[in-house]
């Protein structure tokens, strides 16, 4: 695996990224979910231009789901706003794990900017399992390449799902709504090699169902920083044991 | 309003109610993140708060469907969920084999048990 990781140049990186997109299950997911985003820009009244210009700047499907649907019901738009800033929180942990991967000594602050907007849960995952094998001077493309090649499917099947609207059976429209949550947490599981990783992974699922159930305000942010910091917490004692 | 305004409110609220309100958490993070390197520990507990709120976000998709899936009902979406985990440690951790049976088992338990 890590043989055929190996690129000669910063091109022929970001071209491995696209070809790593293409070849991973998060491209069934992405093709589920925006062909899902795609009927639901169509059925409130939304342009092909609009849900792909969404696509583009916004690049978190929850946020899209959330502004697509408060524009189309009428909802306050302050409070829309809000609902997206809440959802859009679990970005910048995921940003400061990342950036010093893609990072080597000569990266300016400008060739991070496109790495910091692409991220997405689909190209985290991705970019933490793949990325070490790499040479650190290619990593910047190969993570460019991969967001764009997920980018570009999500783009597509948006357009897919608006001009097939309504037309899904219920049964295969709850299937691909499924395709979310299940690939997120078999993706996740795979990668969690450390056990700090599995604990946050345990910790999170239990917290973010009991805080959900409370009806907890905030109960994601809750989830996240109190079950990370118990298994940041456990694994430095650990650390410190041995 | 005029037709030109009209027809560009709908690109107006998705830079200002979509993007900048999403975009500020990914700048922070850029912000924040400059000058650590990936061994230290607060990109450590990043990596941990990542992981869990992700964590937090499948249980809430899992217990709380919205749209078609709500129609299935929880215990068929939380067998589907383990028995596609269960399938992944089985396959040598292939996250397609897992992701194909649990879609596999919602299909069918959504078949014969649809609410």
């Amino acid at each position: 695996m890590s043989g055929s990781l190996t690129f000669d140049s910063s091109s022929a990186a970001f071209f491995g990224g696209v070809r790593s997109a293409f070849m991973s299950v998060f491209f069934l997911v992405l093709a589920g979910t925006y062909v899902g985003l795609g009927a639901l820009a169509h059925d409130f009244g939304l342009s092909i231009v609009w849900l792909t210009l969404s696509t583009l700047l916004v690049w978190a499907a929850p946020a899209q789901v959330i502004l697509i649907s408060g524009i189309g019901t009428g909802a306050a738009l302050i409070e829309v706003a809000l609902a997206i800033t809440l959802s859009a929180i679990r970005l910048f942990p995921m940003v400061v794990a990342l950036l010093p991967l893609v990072r080597t000594r000569d990266t300016r602050l400008g060739d991070l900017i496109l790495p910091t907007h692409f991220t997405s849960v689909s190209m985290w995952v991705e970019s933490l399992r793949l990325l070490p094998v790499l040479a650190p001077e290619r990593r910047a493309a190969f993570c460019n390449g991969l967001s764009v090649g997920y980018m570009s499917a999500a783009i597509g099947f948006g357009f897919v799902g608006f001009y097939l609207a309504a037309g899904l059976p219920p049964l295969l429209a709850a299937t691909l709504l499924f395709l979310t949550p299940l690939s997120f947490l078999i993706s996740t599981a795979r990668n969690a090699r450390m056990m700090m990783d599995r604990l946050a992974l345990g910790f999170g699922l239990v917290l973010g169902a009991l805080l959900t159930m409370l009806h907890v305000d905030f109960d994601l942010m809750w989830a996240g920083i109190g079950g990370g910091t118990l298994a940041y917490v456990i694994h430095r004692a650990r650390e410190a044991a041995t | 309003m005029s037709a030109a305004l009209s027809d560009l409110w709908p690109y107006l609220i998705l830079v200002t109610v979509g993007f900048l309100p999403n975009e500020i958490w990914r700048v922070l993070g850029l912000v924040l993140a400059r000058g650590l390197n990936e061994d230290s520990q607060v990109v450590m507990w990043s990596r941990a708060v990542a992981t869990a709120t992700l964590a937090g976000v499948i249980a809430k998709l899992l217990l709380f469907s919205s749209g078609s899936l709500a129609a299935i009902p929880l215990g068929v979406r939380l067998a589907a969920a383990a028995i596609g985990f269960v399938a992944f440690l089985l396959a040598k951790r292939s996250v397609f084999a897992g992701v194909a049976i649990g879609e596999v088992v919602l299909l069918a338990g959504g078949y014969l048990f649809a609410n």
